[in-house]
């Protein structure tokens, strides 16, 4: 064994070189909100919000990507919210020991890191190409299915924090299960499940992916879901990969938008998990 | 009241929540639906997996197995193969892992044992918003900012210094372009360090700390006692980690899109663009229209690309929850 003082020496080395990396993530984080707000703050003027988008040098904005966004995860989210819910439940209550809950939460776990491309792929074999196009509804399907594993995943993990003794006490008194579910063990759970649903649209929000084979953009204005539909991260992917700089100065608008809503979202989630318990 | 009480007394078997009014239509149309989701989920995996397979069939039927093991990517003569897109996407990954792996060691080492209490939730959620920073904005970040830092400051020193060696100078080999291999590797590592780092936390706060004092009453140094402790006591949990990262960076599209050059070639090179299945797919869909035998290989492409994924997350699952069950 090393003398004393070269295990301290090594001990006090590992330790600053430990720091540092914390440091350099700290710093990764900062470098590329920097990177946002020096390029996307500049070009985001009310125009962004304003007007549609124009062809180069013509001025003009995010509104239909930013509208179509907001349609296609509010669809995605009343589609996959629900079952998300109910499919968590499941894992955390009937399906409980059962094969088919095992399975499904192994399933779950898959499609939780499984590439969000392939939902895209899997939409535009099963939705675009029988149906004849792209539309909003494929788009907002894909979203659906990416949203479905993060609440299923918080939804249980959530619920099987809630007493054991706390359902007992509801069935004790006659409660059918639908009523325990409801006003006990999902009320109890509230904060983490709305936790689970605040990152579902959070993911939703980024994917750009799955988008590029099922909604496909739009630079038009369109609220039709049975046609293209643009979508702030797709028109993000189009304006930065274009040669003029009118174009790539609104992808950096809209990437900053796009990200402080994301982490807005989760640093929200977060403190509200933290303030529900 | 009274129900249940004529219930018991009539020996009835049925639950009593069965003999209240809600309860009778409620709860079995609570209970299947609850039942409905949890088979969905099971049947959506099912439904992508053959989706994609069917949609590649054509690709495998016309070329074969060899599909597979060939490295022709040509669409003027309609020849594909996938090997170079699996070697890119195994390589760039790799890259990823390497990178990665001590700086998640070691933000893990100072997330547990030094940083001081109020400060460890602050930055522990910091590192957990890089998992949150959507892919294309790494793309972008990568493309407009690391890919000309790298080839101004990072390859050419590199190339002057291993190019002219042998055997590794083919890892370094070509013209320092900032974007490839090594550059896609790196973007990949920032995106799935905050995904192994808080599994390494999350294991290493499970070590009963009866362990860590025991080695800490006998002399050991905090290092000492992370590395012979703490890290062995989680190592299979930390492996599955370890492989949660992998199967994450296999499937990054917009990321690496950006900043892996996408060329279609395969190199040895660090420095060489190259091509990953999920870059490959997003980037040449645009010009494979329906029924072209292109969008049928593509199709084959996402379905490779999805086998690996599933081996690699099963295999992760397996080992992280090896320690829980």
């Amino acid at each position: 064994m090393a003398s004393l003082a070269a295990r301290r020496a090594t001990d006090r080395a590992v330790k600053a070189i430990s720091t540092g990396f914390a440091v350099f993530a700290l710093f990764l984080l900062g470098w590329i909100l920097w990177t946002l707000l020096s390029r996307g703050l500049p070009a985001l003027g009310s125009n962004v919000f304003t007007q549609v988008t124009k062809p180069p040098g013509q001025g003009g904005g995010l509104l239909n990507a930013i509208v179509g966004s907001l349609i296609q995860i509010g669809i995605a989210m009343v589609i996959g919210g629900p079952i998300g819910i109910f499919c968590g439940t499941f894992l955390a209550e009937n399906g409980r020991g059962t094969k088919i809950g095992a399975a499904a939460r192994f399933v779950n776990d898959i499609l939780l890191s499984a590439p969000s491309i392939l939902v895209g792929l899997f939409i535009y074999t099963l939705l675009v190409v029988p149906f004849g196009g792209f539309s909003g509804w494929a788009g907002s399907l894909a979203l659906a299915i990416l949203v479905i594993p993060v609440i299923v995943r918080t939804t249980e993990d959530m619920l099987n924090l809630v007493p054991v003794g706390l359902r007992e006490a509801a069935f004790a008194l006659g409660a059918p299960q639908w009523k325990v579910v409801m006003f006990i063990t999902w009320r109890a759970a509230r904060a983490g499940i709305v936790t689970g649903v605040l990152l579902a649209i959070a993911r939703a929000a980024g994917e750009t992916a799955p988008l590029l084979f099922t909604s496909l953009g739009n630079n038009a204005m369109s609220t039709d879901l049975s046609k293209p539909m643009a979508s702030l991260p797709i028109a993000i992917y189009q304006f930065a990969g274009s040669p003029f700089d009118d174009w790539v100065s609104l992808a950096w608008a809209g990437a900053l938008l796009i990200t402080v809503g994301v982490l807005v979202l989760n640093v929200a989630s977060r403190l509200f998990l933290a303030r529900g318990h | 009241m009274d129900a249940t009480v004529d219930g018991m007394r009539s020996g009835s078997a049925e639950p009593i929540s069965k003999a209240k009014g809600t309860g009778r239509i409620a709860d079995p149309i609570f209970v299947t639906l609850l039942w409905a989701s949890g088979i969905f989920v099971l049947i959506l995996l099912g439904l992508i997996i053959a989706e994609l397979f069917k949609g590649g069939l054509p690709a495998l039927q016309h070329f074969g197995l060899d599909f597979i093991w060939s490295s022709a990517w040509n669409p003027v003569t309609e020849n594909f193969g996938a090997l170079v897109m699996i070697y890119g996407t195994l390589f760039s990954a790799i890259i990823a892992v390497v990178v990665a792996l001590p700086l998640s060691f070691g933000i893990a080492f100072f997330l547990t044992e030094i940083a001081p209490q109020p400060l460890k939730r602050p930055i522990g959620v910091a590192v957990q918003l890089l998992a949150a920073v959507p892919s294309i904005i790494y793309g972008m970040w990568g493309f407009f900012v690391i890919v000309p830092l790298i080839a101004a400051y990072v390859q050419p020193p590199l190339i002057d210094l291993f190019g002219d060696l042998p055997v590794i100078g083919a890892l370094f080999a070509g013209p320092p372009l900032g974007s490839g291999m090594l550059t896609a590797g790196l973007i990949l590592a920032v995106m799935i360090l905050p995904f192994i780092t808080a599994m390494f936390v999350e294991t290493l706060e499970s070590v009963p700390p009866m362990l860590k004092e025991s080695a800490y009453g006998i002399g050991a140094t905090t290092y000492e006692v992370y590395k012979n402790v703490s890290v062995p006591y989680g190592k299979t949990a930390m492996v599955g980690a370890i492989m949660l990262g992998l199967g994450r960076a296999l499937g990054e599209t917009m990321a690496v899109t950006f900043v892996i050059g996408n060329a279609t070639r395969m190199s040895a090179s660090l420095f060489a663009p190259g091509a990953t299945i999920a870059s490959t797919i997003a980037n040449e869909f645009p010009e494979a229209p329906i029924g072209s035998l292109k969008l049928t290989s593509l199709l084959q492409l996402g379905f490779i690309l999805f086998v690996i994924s599933f081996i690699v997350l099963a295999l992760s699952r397996a080992l992280v929850r090896s320690r829980l069950d």
